[in-house]
């Protein structure tokens, strides 16, 4: 069975298209054959950051219009075999993309692909609800600070109350908490909410929590998914990330708490 | 040999629902005040079964085009349910488009006297926006009634009228109200298991339990019942109102109450709230 996946958050600018790119990749680098769609009509990102914004002819409304075939608008991702991608249209109104136009696009994607991850624009206007109205399950993700967790609350309501499967009477949407933007230390100095803040007020389980980093603004400038970089705490984040939404148990939630410097690091001066 | 399991019961349920009084044949108009009337209020119904009141056309010969009206409603929506009163035609008509038969009259007196009386409760199109004469829809919250209760500058709204309301069972919620959502329990009292955030707004015309945090509004005997009381888990909140008198924590809340299990009751037009003896 093919899953659709919603990365969401109300809020702009917490992490939708980096976490977009890194889990999509990530389902993809564990063998799921995946698809990642930009819902951020007018405003495409999501293929500057995959890295494939000169191949871009065609795109989502494209594909809703009738003018091309969906496999004509798919890319194929530079790093994963199994990853293709829908960009959004840079250059259209958004209000080109309708339900119905989605739903056969989605529909058509499901008979090929296991994983359909849609990148959710910011905001509860007619981008975000189409984006998350199809999902079996969402990816919402939050910083630690009142008002992104105050809209992702939101989100969560009209999840429950609006989605597809809230309107057929279906089990409801799987929700994820997923907290991006960590710092562990202005955690413990107060200046950040922690996990468990977010988490009474969410009151979701939490897939991971992905640390503040510099390499995030490296890697998209690049046009490589976080999750590809070497030695980085972001991409062994997201790929415990993508390893508990596979299934596998037991991984510790790791970059919750403050790395405490060691006896001789501190000795000899080491950072 | 096991005995079966019983597959199914029936019962009589007495659940409140929405009834759109039809005032005009003339769909057009009809639509067109209703759009005018939702648009701005798109979250306000969400697949809410609706029942249509036809006891005022019932005198003209024609039918209103129901299988039109439903799909108009719907993207509103309302699903509408079956039809109340009407002529025999109309109701035929109306079975003919898949709606059902209510009885001619709807059986609901103590309410029913509230309604016409006091109009507490209803939204009436004629009342408050006189620009639309076409319909007047019978429900239990709308901004009007709120803002009136939220925006009032005597802290004290007095009820229009006493009238013994009608039993109706308490209304449970189990999961997290979140925030921009709105419950309302309309003639009952409202039992809420999940927390509710910053946000939100549960309105109930009897007493609200809230078994959980309660970070966002609460707003108890909202048509007036002095004796309603609000019991909470974990005082949050951001509004706590008893029958038109509120309370705001512009200053949060004070220590010996907050994150408290507390009880808020109205003691002649004071809005009392104190801890829950453990």
């Amino acid at each position: 069975m093919s899953k659709v996946i919603v990365v969401t958050s109300g809020k702009g600018g917490v992490g939708k298209t980096t976490t977009s790119a890194s889990f999509s990749s990530g389902l993809a680098l564990r063998g799921n054959k995946t698809v990642v769609i930009d819902f951020d009509v007018g405003l495409r990102n999501l293929d500057l950051i995959m890295g494939c914004e000169r191949r871009v002819v065609y795109d989502i409304i494209n594909v809703i219009n009738g003018e091309v075939s969906l496999k004509q608008a798919l890319i194929k991702d530079k790093n994963c075999d199994n990853l293709y991608i829908l960009p959004a249209s840079q250059t259209r109104d958004k209000d080109a993309l309708n339900l119905e136009g989605v739903e056969r696009i989605l529909n058509e994607l499901k008979e090929s692909f296991d994983c359909i991850v849609c990148d959710s624009p910011a905001g509860i206007e007619s981008g975000a609800f189409t984006a998350m109205y199809f999902a079996d399950e969402a990816l919402i993700v939050t910083n630690p600070e009142v008002s992104s967790v105050r809209d992702s609350d939101r989100i969560l309501g009209i999840l429950a109350a609006k989605s597809k499967r809230a309107v057929d009477g279906l089990e409801p949407v799987k929700e994820h908490l997923l907290v991006t933007r960590y710092d562990p230390k202005r955690v413990e100095a107060g200046e950040m909410l922690s996990v468990v803040d977010i988490q009474e007020i969410l009151r979701i389980p939490l897939i991971g929590v992905i640390p503040e980093s510099e390499s995030v603004l490296q890697a998209s400038n690049a046009g490589t998914p976080a999750i590809h970089l070497d030695k980085s705490d972001v991409a062994e984040a997201y790929r415990d990330v993508v390893g508990r939404f596979m299934g596998d148990a037991g991984l510790p939630m790791r970059f919750v708490t403050a790395e405490k410097k060691g006896f001789f690091k501190r000795l000899l001066g080491g950072r | 040999m096991a005995r079966e399991e019983p597959a199914f019961k029936i019962k009589i349920a007495n659940l409140s629902l929405f009834v759109l009084y039809v005032h005009t044949t003339d769909m057009d108009q009809l639509k067109k005040q209703l759009d005018m009337r939702f648009n701005k209020t798109q979250d306000f119904f969400s697949n809410t079964p609706v029942a249509l009141d036809l006891s005022a056309i019932a005198n003209s010969n024609l039918s209103p085009d129901f299988v039109d009206l439903m799909s108009f409603m719907l993207d509103h929506g309302m699903r509408a349910t079956g039809v109340v009163g009407g002529s025999t035609e109309q109701r035929e008509a109306a079975v003919q488009s898949g709606l059902g038969l209510f009885p001619d009259t709807i059986i609901r007196p103590a309410l029913k006297s509230v309604s016409t009386s006091t109009t507490t409760t209803s939204i009436d199109a004629e009342d408050s926006q006189p620009e639309l004469p076409g319909l007047a829809i019978e429900t239990g919250v709308g901004e009007p009634n709120n803002s009136r209760i939220l925006d009032s500058d005597t802290q004290i709204q007095k009820p229009v009228s006493q009238v013994l309301p009608a039993f109706r069972p308490t209304m449970i919620i189990n999961k997290p109200v979140r925030t921009g959502q709105r419950i309302y329990a309309e003639g009952a009292s409202l039992v809420v298991l999940g927390v509710v955030n910053a946000g939100a707004e549960l309105i109930a015309d009897g007493d609200i339990h809230i078994y959980a945090p309660l970070r966002g509004r609460v707003i108890a005997g909202a048509q007036g019942n002095e004796n309603a009381r609000i019991f909470v888990h974990s005082l949050e909140a951001e509004l706590v109102s008893i029958a038109g008198c509120f309370k705001v924590f512009e200053n949060g809340i004070p220590e010996n109450l907050r994150g408290k299990s507390v009880q808020v009751h109205l003691d002649c037009s004071d809005l009392i709230i104190q801890p829950l003896l453990s």
